[in-house]
């Protein structure tokens, strides 16, 4: 299943982690989430036994902790207000550094940097041991609504398609002396992409027609849901990690 | 190939179609034509000339403003249980095979059609094997689409709906953009499938090497109708309707 079906987050390997059937591994991800949001702030041990967890199944999956540090700076944009919050927080001050800092801020910082990190870390292992067709595998079998995972479905086999056409309309603009290398050059390339809309829309068209040609009535058959579904000795194991999470964010809890 | 010659219904029977586009164009002035089960039929004609739209007519996506249409004896009518049953026999292969492979990988292509039609497991196995060994795809089930060449997803294409088994496979422009041996490959493909044949083109040649009648369309009417060879001894009849054959070829059969 999923041959060739390759993003660039997938780290291609043999591991315990990366032979789990996906909607176990797409659970276990969201469940420990939901853990580590739901542990209060001032908890930092709790924190410190959530990175550990990841870190032993990092090991597990093969994953270097450098691979996973890089990418986590996906999360910077989404964090960068967390960063003004000691600066710009209200009530008592503390001096660090030389600079008087809201110790309300300072919390405040710490809980979206802590929990965010957390929460891409799980995503980032899920992505790396689990190719694109096993997670839409993955969320079907979860009962994700179906419309949900069909589109995904069309998106993962037309993405390349639309790449392709984006491309030889792009050597086709320079072909002609388009050379789009400063900002008020990009006319071009704006209309290419109003070009390639209508491209997609069209073509849209045509693969529905080509659906109702054979059959389709609104109404997916379901052809992947039956073989190699998750044992309970699959769900068992990964439930672990979040079983681990949700017993630390309870043991938080009663003590803060 | 024809199977037996027991006096069954015609694979295709389309009497005095005639259709007009929502905005009053009129695409088809009363169209007849018949195609015996087991024979190969070329449907030739000039851009606009109306053939997209009278294969739409073949499964019913298009209703026609007037006139019948009956595949199999069946006549396609509006009534969902019977267009399912229609669109079965009916099985069309649109030109451009990215638009016709949507699915991941080549076998849940393969198995779409006949999974509609409601088979499931080791049935509906069969039939994707069976479609896939028949255009000579078998080992390439598990690749995904675009990581074919384009010769092979055109094949991969005609195994889609003949995993429906239908009654009369129908072929848009079946040669366009392959390279001559993928040309050569897919002709002998379809000369060994054992359906009727429609073949919508503008490869003359293709048409004479694969089809032993020709209709050409011209202006939503049917302006000729018999063996190709024939058809193509008539330069005057080709150039009136925007037909070409090239240069070097003439048709006579060795």
């Amino acid at each position: 299943m999923g041959a060739g079906h390759v993003h660039v987050l997938y780290r291609e390997a043999d591991s315990p982690v990366h032979r789990l059937p996906p909607e176990v591994k797409i659970a276990a991800m969201v469940a420990f989430t939901v853990a580590v949001v739901a542990t209060p702030r001032v908890a930092f041990w709790a924190f410190g036994a959530y990175a550990l967890l990841v870190v032993v199944v990092a090991a597990l999956a093969r994953v270097g902790p450098r691979w996973l540090l890089t990418r986590s700076a996906i999360e910077l944009p989404f964090v960068l207000f967390a960063f003004a919050l000691p600066f710009l927080g209200a009530g008592e001050r503390t001096d660090l550094l030389g600079l008087s800092l809201s110790v309300e801020g300072l919390y405040g910082a710490w809980n979206i940097l802590a929990k965010g990190t957390l929460g891409v870390w799980a995503s980032l292992l899920l992505a790396a041991t689990t190719t694109t067709r096993d997670l839409i595998v993955g969320l079907d079998r979860l009962r994700c609504p179906q419309i949900v995972t069909q589109i995904a479905t069309f998106m993962l086999r037309y993405l390349d398609v639309l790449v392709g056409e984006a491309r030889r309309m792009r050597v086709a603009r320079i072909s002609r002396g388009d050379d789009p290398r400063f900002l008020w050059q990009l006319g071009g390339f704006a209309a290419g992409v109003g070009a390639l809309f209508l491209r997609a829309f069209e073509r849209g068209e045509r693969v529905y027609l080509a659906m109702v040609s054979r059959g389709y009535t609104g109404r997916m058959p379901p052809v992947w849901q039956g073989a190699g579904a998750a044992t309970a000795g699959q769900w068992l194991l990964a439930a672990t990690v979040p079983v681990l999470a949700a017993t630390v964010a309870a043991t938080a809890v009663v003590l803060t | 190939m024809i199977q037996g010659v027991s006096p069954t219904a015609a694979s295709l029977d389309v009497r005095g179609v005639r259709y007009a586009y929502p905005d009053g164009h009129v695409a088809l002035h009363g169209v007849d034509l018949t195609v015996a089960q087991g024979e190969r039929v070329a449907l030739l004609g000039p851009n606009g000339a109306g053939k997209t739209t009278l294969v739409l007519h073949l499964n019913g996506i298009l209703a026609a403003t007037e006139g019948s249409i009956a595949v199999g004896g069946l006549p396609v009518t509006t009534d969902r249980a019977r267009l399912a049953e229609i669109r079965r026999r009916v099985g069309i292969v649109f030109q451009d095979p990215d638009d016709q492979l949507f699915l991941p990988t080549v076998a849940e292509d393969v198995a779409f059609g006949p999974a509609n039609l409601g088979l499931r497991g080791p049935e509906l196995a069969a039939r994707v094997d069976e479609a896939l060994t028949a255009v000579g795809m078998a080992e390439h089930r598990d690749r995904a689409p675009h990581h074919l060449s384009f010769g092979q997803r055109r094949r991969v294409a005609v195994a889609t709906v003949l995993a429906m088994r239908p009654e009369i496979l129908v072929l848009d422009e079946p040669s366009s953009n392959l390279d001559p041996a993928a040309r050569r490959e897919l002709a002998a493909i379809l000369r060994t499938l054992p359906v009727t044949l429609l073949m919508v083109t503008h490869d003359l040649p293709y048409a004479f090497e694969l089809c032993d009648r020709s209709v050409i369309l011209d202006g939503g009417r049917i302006v000729a109708d018999g063996p190709t060879g024939q058809l193509f001894g008539d330069e005057e009849l080709l150039a009136r309707h925007r037909l070409e054959l090239p240069y070097p070829f003439s048709p006579v059969r060795k």
